[in-house]
């Protein structure tokens, strides 16, 4: 296999809040294609990084480079560039209230590209049916659908211009067990059909065995280790231990395994 | 232009069939130009078409979807469709984007515009009918708490009592102040040019005093506490009603009334004497320092004025009518915070609906007390 490309690098990446140090030297890379899970306790500050790549939150100190050019020497033409190639699922979806879920979708799409009407709405009816949703949820108002619907809409919008990278902010939280293995089967099947590079904070462990190619724990204000589900069972340290080899850890290995092969 | 652009497409036709070979990066950033292309070819009577792959380079679900639904409409013309040269990819993405082509609906239903016209005046009949009837309603609910909570003080909320008389009554002093002194300065000013006319500018003073200490004063301070404070508990109730924090109340054994409803309520029945009264001495500051300057009467004068022209009911109708405004108002303020459902956009048509209905209702219960005063001879 040849060298994998980094499309995200994070460098001695600093974030603080007031005293409050949530991240100190942290580095992580994402490489093109895989699906990459974020786990940590709650306060590690996943969801900082998340919005810290995204540019949501500026950090103290350190690099972020994306698609091979640091943030902070983007211009702002390409700042803009850079984010119709990414899509991001915030927690609950984040769909525009006062938007249809079609609207939601076209919402980029508009704003991007001079698309004839019709052809957006067929486009808006194409992710409507990738991300599994009926098609009567088109002109639905996101306060009308329930909460996984919610998430299969936000997803849609996130991948209305086709991007490259999906961001998902803990995509099965609150969903039912069979919806939640419904929506991971969802975003592994997608990944596999648009070749999308996934990066994914994640409390759900079955998430993790299920859909992830590589597994990156914060933990201390840093990336601690990397490495595949199996690499993650073999660590030492003692919260990683419990995370893995804990009562819900054991419960989700033992899942994997008595699961047929896809 | 296939020059420039980073797409397109390659038709060749002969006698039985047509080829279509897309070329570059089949992506939505080109997909207005492809969609052009693709709806020039004519599928009528084409019996065999052949899409070629094997020049494509980039594609994306914009550029499948054109793929799709150009060999859709051709297959439905009654051409054979084959498709040739795909990749592993492309082919996989195809499949998909073919399996996700089901007819889905885009717009809201919407019906013709004149029965939607004829069924938007009924609804707003019939929601004005129901919020009447709720008000109301709500309005007994306020009492019933009032009344226990006068009969067991200690249910009362000191705290967020004390904190709502801050934020409605105390921080609302600058601007009412500033708004009464204005108001005042102008009255005397324009009054005083009228009234000279007939040689009456004196009673300017009589003007500004009266209209303020018995309207002016108590409408300006209802309409300013409306717009501040009404459409404040409305988005603050309406926000926490959006998170079910009302809900987690109830459950725990709160009543939104106890903890929500009645701080307000009694905070702005509380302040709106003391702020309408502000209001008509700020009034009476500005005229009678226009009057100073412009009549160049002495406030010695024109507190002897003051003596004459007022009488203890004057002083007496703003006092009378403040706290059933200051009722009215928050009553009106929590009750549409209550009624938000759904969405951001309800917090906002909610927090509308509190301010328009607080003035209009302040209004109209002000002509009601002048009528009951006129008929009182007070």
């Amino acid at each position: 296999m040849r060298e994998r490309e980094v499309i995200i690098a994070v460098r001695d990446l600093r974030n603080q809040f007031g005293r409050q140090v949530i991240h100190d030297h942290l580095d992580l890379d994402i490489y093109r294609g895989e699906v990459l899970g974020i786990v940590g306790g709650s306060g590690t500050g996943k969801s900082v990084l998340l919005r810290t790549i995204l540019g949501l939150n500026r950090p103290r100190e350190g690099s972020i480079e994306i698609f091979g050019k640091a943030r902070s020497d983007m211009t702002q033409a390409e700042e803009r560039a850079v984010e119709r190639r990414w899509g991001v699922l915030f927690q609950d979806g984040a769909l525009f209230s006062s938007l249809t879920v079609a609207q939601n979708i076209q919402v980029a799409l508009k704003e991007h590209l001079h698309l004839p009407q019709k052809l957006m709405d067929e486009i808006a009816a194409v992710k409507i049916g990738l991300v599994g949703l009926p098609p009567e949820a088109g002109p639905k108002f996101p306060s009308e659908l329930s909460g996984g619907m919610r998430k299969r809409a936000g997803l849609a919008r996130a991948l209305a211009l086709d991007p490259e990278i999906v961001f998902l902010d803990e995509p099965t939280a609150g969903l039912d067990p069979i919806g939640a293995s419904a929506f991971d089967e969802l975003i592994k099947n997608l990944q596999a059909t648009l070749g999308l590079t996934v990066f994914m904070v994640t409390h759900d462990l079955d998430s993790l065995y299920a859909i992830c190619d590589r597994i990156a724990v914060l933990a201390e204000k840093k990336v601690l280790v990397t490495g595949t589900i199996d690499d993650m069972m073999t660590q030492d340290h003692p919260w990683i231990r419990e995370y893995f080899h804990g009562p819900r850890g054991r419960a989700a290995v033992a899942a994997k395994s008595m699961a047929p092969k896809a | 232009m296939a020059g420039q652009a980073q797409a397109w497409l390659d038709v060749s036709e002969d006698a039985s069939s047509l080829t279509l070979r897309p070329q570059g990066d089949w992506v939505v950033q080109y997909a207005e130009a492809l969609d052009k292309s693709l709806q020039a070819i004519d599928t009528i009577g084409q019996r065999a078409a052949t899409f070629d792959l094997s020049h494509l380079d980039r594609l994306d679900t914009a550029g499948a979807w054109l793929i799709h639904r150009t060999a859709r409409s051709l297959e439905r013309a009654g051409a054979q469709v084959t498709t040739a040269g795909a990749n592993a990819a492309h082919a996989t993405l195809l499949h998909a984007v073919a399996r996700a082509d089901k007819p889905a609906k885009i717009e809201p239903r919407e019906g013709n515009v004149f029965t939607n016209l004829i069924v938007r005046m009924g609804a707003g009949l019939d929601e004005g009918a129901r919020t009447g009837r709720e008000l109301v309603a709500f309005f007994g609910l306020v009492l019933e708490t009032l009344g226990k909570t006068i009969l067991n003080p200690w249910r009362m909320r000191a705290t967020s009592t004390v904190y709502h008389m801050e934020q409605a009554g105390l921080n609302a002093v600058p601007i009412v102040s500033l708004i009464s002194f204005l108001i005042g300065a102008v009255l005397a000013f324009q009054g005083s040019e009228q009234l000279r006319r007939f040689g009456g500018e004196i009673f300017t003073v009589n003007l500004v005093a009266v209209s303020f200490l018995r309207e002016i004063g108590i409408l300006l301070t209802a309409i300013m506490v409306a717009g501040r404070s009404g459409s404040a508990f409305t988005a603050q109730i309406g926000s926490m009603k959006l998170r079910e924090e009302i809900d987690a109340m109830r459950t725990l054994g709160l009543d939104p009334m106890d903890v929500l409803v009645l701080p307000r309520v009694i905070a702005l029945l509380v302040m709106m004497p003391i702020l309408g009264f502000i209001s008509a001495m700020m009034g009476l500051l500005g005229g009678g320092l226009v009057v100073w300057s412009e009549l160049g009467m002495s406030p010695a004068m024109f507190v002897e004025r003051l003596h004459a022209s007022v009488d203890f009911w004057d002083a007496m109708v703003a006092f009378i009518k403040a706290p059933v405004f200051g009722l009215a108002i928050a009553m009106i303020g929590c009750f549409e915070g209550l009624k938000v459902e759904g969405s951001a956009e309800s917090v906002g048509q909610r927090t509308t609906a509190s301010v328009v209905e607080g003035i209009f209702t302040v209004i109209v219960l002000d002509a009601l007390f002048s009528i009951l005063f006129v008929k009182l001879g007070i």
